[in-house]
């Protein structure tokens, strides 16, 4: 675990004025980033599905658990993210929006109460506004209420659609290839939903029948 | 024409908008109709007993256990934790101090009872004192002692932890409790990073909860946001939690504490 040179750059200066304030020749540096590390390793045990390997950050988990992560790193997260991104093999980028709707609104899946193997929901009211009838949506996220209007999307198969469609599934396979620290999980790349789900929730999305555009 | 559908959208959203803000509005309103007599205070009474009773192996009460103002000092105990304790050599949250007492007074097994599941065994008579002696700092404002090297170390792990994003969600606490004004659903999410969302949210716990008809303490509120955010399970009573809680209730320092609260 890297936390930002920020951090690591003011606890050094502070040791600094500290030790010349105190007199002391020498003031016991603390590595709190390890400590932290440590305590995370100390304090957690596997329950149910879920494992302590989950504890095990990548590179974009840990980057974006500092407080000011350098243009760079958010760059070099990017490129590696949107390498994940797989599109549809069979070329199908739209599915059912009726099925997409109830995923999600479904925001069960992968903690250690549900079993193992269980298909996952979306989990896309929780954060965003989706379609005008459900009022109970939350706000972590943007809205995406008429998505695929406002988007100029008449027609999903229509190949002036493309760039939007490929990047929407672009964005639900792995919300960090756009912007690295993202709070939006990423359903593809982490095995969250199949490929039939996120069809699913790409019609929701961009069908000009789904509750989403009206 | 474009301008058109954007002023559409806009005029939906701005319906949306308002039909949310008054279900938040209504949702307000029961819990204030609620609070005017929160159930957690069955828990309290319970929980007073509790402490003068004597109990376990020891056949012994709780009445010199030290919360960190002296022996039986319950009365402002609860806004000065967690807090550095000289006989344990450890930094200690409320429930993770409990056990200490329940061990050394009443000759409990604190291991044993870390691993007791929530709502059985030692933890349901747990609940039942953290809601009473959290009650007895009602109106006190939060003031964690930060001069032992250990609290402020805890306080720096604890920072980290409430910003580790881990696991197949990428979450961390951040990802929910880092920005004001924000909702799951239409759960209102304090900010903890700053101090009137730690205020809120932290100074809130021991609460009941309306959803669940239970008394949670700290422990249990982490532990579910952990589950929430698909992690492995955190120890009761483990110092990545009591940690936290030395973050959140430091950058919560001068709020008034309204626990045991009602919530959701």
């Amino acid at each position: 675990m890297t936390f930002t040179s920020r951090w690591t750059a003011a606890g050094a200066a502070l040791l600094v004025i500290a030790a010349v304030a105190a007199g002391c020749a020498t003031a016991p540096a603390v590595d709190y980033d390890k400590v932290a590390l440590d305590m995370i390793k100390g304090s957690f045990r596997a329950q149910g599905q879920a494992g302590i390997e989950r504890l095990q950050q990548d590179e974009a988990q840990r980057i974006c658990s500092g407080p000011a992560p350098s243009p760079a790193d958010l760059k070099r997260i990017e490129t590696a993210e949107l390498a994940t991104v797989k599109p549809p093999p069979s070329g199908r980028y739209l599915g059912d929006w009726r099925e997409g709707e109830k995923l999600a609104q479904n925001g069960r899946g992968m903690t250690w109460t549900d079993p193992a193997g269980a298909p996952a929901g979306g989990n896309c009211y929780n954060c965003h506004q989706m379609s005008k009838a459900e009022i109970s949506f939350g706000t972590i996220g943007p809205s995406l209420y008429n998505y695929g209007k406002l988007r100029g999307v008449n027609d999903p198969a229509d190949p002036a659609s493309a760039p939007i469609v490929q990047y929407t599934w672009g964005k639900i396979w792995n919300a960090k290839a756009y912007s690295a620290c993202s709070e939006m999980p990423r359903f593809g790349h982490a095995k969250v939903l199949s490929e039939q789900q996120i069809q699913d929730l790409m019609a929701l999305l961009l069908d000009p029948k789904s509750p989403v555009n009206q | 024409m474009k301008r058109h559908l954007a002023l559409l959208a806009f005029g939906a959203l701005i319906g949306a908008q308002a039909a949310a803000q008054s279900s938040a509005d209504e949702i307000a309103k029961y819990r204030a109709m609620l609070a005017d007599g929160n159930p957690a205070e069955l828990w309290e009474a319970k929980g007073e007993a509790l402490w003068k009773q004597a109990r376990g192996p020891k056949n012994a009460s709780l009445q010199q256990c030290d919360l960190g103002r002296g022996p039986g000092v319950v009365k402002g105990a609860f806004v000065g934790l967690p807090r550095w304790f000289a006989d344990t050599q450890r930094v200690q949250d409320l429930e993770s101090r409990l056990l200490t007492c329940m061990q050394t007074l009443q000759g409990f097994d604190a291991a044993e009872i870390a691993k007791t599941p929530f709502g059985r065994g030692e933890q349901v008579n747990i609940e039942s004192l953290v809601a009473w002696i959290s009650s007895e700092s009602r109106g006190q404002k939060f003031a964690l002692p930060q001069a032992h090297p250990a609290e402020r170390t805890m306080y720096e792990a604890g920072k980290r932890i409430f910003f580790f994003r881990a696991g197949p969600y990428d979450f961390a606490c951040a990802t929910c409790h880092s920005q004001e004004g924000k909702r799951i659903r239409l759960q209102d999410l304090p900010d903890l990073t700053l101090a009137k969302g730690a205020g809120a949210g932290f100074g809130a716990w021991p609460a009941y909860r309306v959803s669940s008809g239970e008394l949670w303490g700290m422990q249990r509120r982490l532990n579910d946001c952990y589950r929430q955010q698909r992690f492995p399970y955190p120890g009761y009573a483990s110092d990545a939690t009591i940690a936290l809680g030395v973050y959140m209730g430091v950058t919560a320092q001068g709020a008034e504490s309204i626990a045991p609260a009602l919530k959701r």
